[in-house]
């Protein structure tokens, strides 16, 4: 049992820490949340960054673009880009973490070369058409139809949830091709363009007032047939094949983040006069910070182990469920925690002077959405006691 | 970077469970109940190394380290091994005879000022008490204090005795090794904690499996899903992180052993606590009965979380360290 890191891995580390020193303040500010045009040329153009300097796709096979780190490289990859603050993966969620990696493993020949430089460069941005209003947590109940018509799928259907879709070029979108057979058997995965005619885009603002998200309305979209990633009706299957990309360590980053925020809520304390004294005299806020701060420890440590695991044995372990479901409880106490010692500062969604009121409000709300993206802290429960615990499935 | 147990600590887990599991059977906690300390037994785990691990060969120990003297008590925790396993094990090296079994050593952190009256477990029976002071550390002669056994502990396992006063004794070590006790002393009682978080999960999981309502086994119901799935997470928590601190006051370049040791301690008492007030509930009334094992693991879970430091104190001390 050992947590050193390898003389290479500290090597690589020592090259991004450097190149990152560098390039994250040259990419200069985040623009305003709701400037899409401007977000996007940020995100895109930082992805293209990573990708000239051979950091991006950490964990994709280098013969598509990728770096093919190894998992204790990832992990590092990770640490450092939250030390650095550099700018989120942002716009190049889906196409990084999702999209590209099922086409690395499912997609023919023609849609790697297509597809994948581009999503690396950051030229091309993805959504995901997966969720419908009557489809969420029962993913696989999804009734958007795609009826073959000779060499196209004529699509209808009602998809929402579906994140920077007016500014994607494409969207991994899960159709019904077989509506006679079980639930899961009758899916199929296509990458539809999203200048199609019969597309339509109602943007869905969040709690937080920002357009993140969009409904999507299909209605007579012809998806040329090659279109179609991996066989027709085999969609639920490569669905889950992206999971073999998610190693444990894409929580790393984040649990990063909320340590030094949690370090950040200390220096705040002491600084904010509550009830004749200073916060940080609190007994109680102090334990509650501690308390919440060895709790990021051991998801930490948890990552490590499941990292560790996944290197000897070279499949994911099942704990990918259990940490989503502590890393997200806990991000919504910690933030909450800053809220409240925010007092009355956090009535209004913007900093006031030095106090990063605006900062730490929004991203309390931001963190409601943890528990309810990505299989409910609901779902991740019933995974947990089915797949790991082993108990009987409930009836459904 | 391998943070997993190797092969070598792995068989040294499965030798001691297979070792507790016979000799700590469920069946057998009511006759512990009237003696739950036998020095024979006493003896066996010294011979099995429980005391002396990390001692050096030409002590008779098997020079280990503080990641195998965790997966050891984790062990002894699982099935709440009696005696004062901590204290002898740090005594080992300080007090002749600990590692071998042969002196009885309990002990006290009396660190901080506190009006608690002094309560010793074990304490009847002890040859040698530890005291932990700011300054150091000190052996009390415990014959000589006119300790009372308590008729009813909280914890039937756990005898305590009443100790009318306590002397300042004789200084064995200086205050860095008191620190250095203290730390380690709560990195291998979240070890014992850790062993509960498991055992109480896996206990209350096999139950859910077996037990009917409804016609159905109740684990099939979200109710208690939930309550099981929660009661994973909370023991993964106490797992993984019982051995990064472990690892760290073995190898202290991997991270700041301090923050790392306190939080253990904060989250291994968090999450026994948790689930064995959890498979006290998942088991309704029969959880509520004295037969089954359930209470006796939420009453050592208290016993240990008033030993090396509470949630409470290691929590403050996390948040020193991150304010620092």
């Amino acid at each position: 049992m050992d947590l050193r890191y390898s003389e290479a891995d500290e090597t690589f580390r020592k090259e991004l820490r450097e190149w990152l020193a560098q390039e994250v303040p040259r990419h200069g500010a985040s623009p305003a949340r709701d400037d899409w045009a401007a977000r996007r040329v940020y995100d895109t153009g930082w992805q293209r960054k990573l990708s000239d300097a051979g950091y991006a796709g950490i964990n994709w096979p280098r013969e598509y673009g990728g770096r093919g780190a190894t998992l204790t490289e990832e992990l590092v990859y990770y640490e450092e880009i939250a030390r650095a603050k550099a700018p989120y993966i942002g716009m190049n969620f889906v196409g990084i973490r999702h999209g590209g990696p099922t086409i690395v493993a499912e997609g023919s020949e023609e849609q790697k070369a297509v597809h994948l430089p581009k999503i690396l460069r950051g030229d091309e941005v993805w959504c995901q058409g997966f969720s419908e209003p009557n489809s969420g947590s029962d993913l696989a109940s999804l009734s958007t139809s795609a009826v073959r018509d000779g060499d196209h799928y004529v699509v209808n259907g009602h998809k929402i949830w579906t994140s920077f879709a007016h500014s994607a070029e494409f969207c991994e979108l899960l159709v019904r091709t077989d509506p006679d057979v079980k639930k899961h058997a009758g899916i199929s995965w296509l990458i539809m363009p999203m200048d199609l005619p019969g597309i339509e885009i109602r943007p869905l603002p969040t709690l937080l007032g920002e357009i993140d998200f969009s409904e999507v309305f299909l209605e007579d979209v012809r998806i040329p047939v090659e279109n179609l990633v991996g066989k027709e009706n085999d969609g639920w299957r490569i669905t889950n094949v992206t999971l073999r990309f998610e190693r444990g360590s894409a929580w790393a980053a984040d649990i990063i983040e909320l340590n030094s925020f949690l370090g950040e809520l200390a220096a705040l304390a002491r600084r904010t006069t509550r009830d004749d004294a200073l916060a940080w005299e609190d007994k109680a806020l102090r334990r509650e910070i501690g308390h919440l701060s060895a709790e990021v420890e051991s998801l930490w440590a948890w990552i490590k182990a499941s990292i560790s695991e996944t290197a000897k044995t070279g499949v994911p372990g099942l704990d990918g469920s259990a940490i989503k479901l502590g890393f997200s409880e806990l991000n919504q106490r910690i933030y909450e925690l800053g809220t409240n010692l925010l007092g009355r500062a956090g009535l209004v969604r913007e900093d006031l002077g030095d106090l990063p009121s605006g900062r730490i409000v929004d991203k309390f709300l931001n963190t409601l959405s943890l528990t309810i993206a990505a299989g409910s802290s609901q779902i991740q429960r019933n995974i947990i006691s089915e797949r790991i615990l082993r108990q009987p499935r409930e009836p459904r | 970077m391998d943070f997993q147990l190797s092969e070598d600590q792995q068989a040294l887990q499965a030798g001691l469970r297979a070792f507790v599991e016979g000799n700590y059977s469920f069946e057998r906690f009511p006759e512990l109940e009237k003696a739950p300390l036998r020095r024979e037994t006493w003896a066996e785990l010294a011979e099995m190394g429980i005391f002396s691990l990390r001692q050096g060969e030409a002590e008779g120990g098997l020079e280990l380290g503080m990641v195998e003297a965790v997966v050891a008590f984790q062990e002894l925790g699982r099935r709440l091994v009696p005696g004062p396993l901590v204290w002898s094990h740090l005594a080992a090296g300080l007090v002749e005879g600990a590692a071998l079994g042969e002196t009885l050593v309990g002990g006290l952190d009396a660190s901080r000022g506190s009006s608690d009256p002094i309560l010793v477990e074990y304490g009847d029976q002890l040859d040698a008490l530890l005291v932990l002071r700011r300054d150091g550390v000190y052996q009390v002669d415990a014959a000589g204090l006119g300790m009372e056994l308590v008729a009813t502990p909280l914890d039937p396992l756990t005898p305590i005795a009443h100790a009318p006063a306590l002397p300042r004794g004789d200084k064995l070590a200086d205050a860095e090794t008191a620190q250095r006790l203290r730390d380690e002393g709560a990195a291998l009682t979240a070890g014992l904690l850790l062993g509960i978080a498991e055992l109480t999960l896996d206990y209350a999981n096999e139950y859910a499996k077996t037990r009917e309502q409804f016609d159905r086994p109740i684990g099939s119901f979200q109710a208690i899903k939930h309550m099981l799935a929660d009661m994973y997470v909370k023991a993964q928590q106490a797992r993984h992180l019982a051995y990064a601190a472990a690892v760290t006051l073995d190898d202290p370049d991997t991270g700041d052993a301090i923050r790392t040791v306190s939080s253990a301690k904060v989250v291994a008492g968090e999450s026994a606590m948790h689930n064995a007030r959890k498979c006290i509930q998942i088991y309704g009334g029969m959880g509520y009965t004295w037969e089954l094992p359930p209470h006796y693991y939420l009453k050592r879970s208290f016993v240990l979380e008033n030993a090396f430091g509470t949630i409470a104190q290691h929590a403050e001390r996390v948040a020193d360290r991150l304010a620092a």
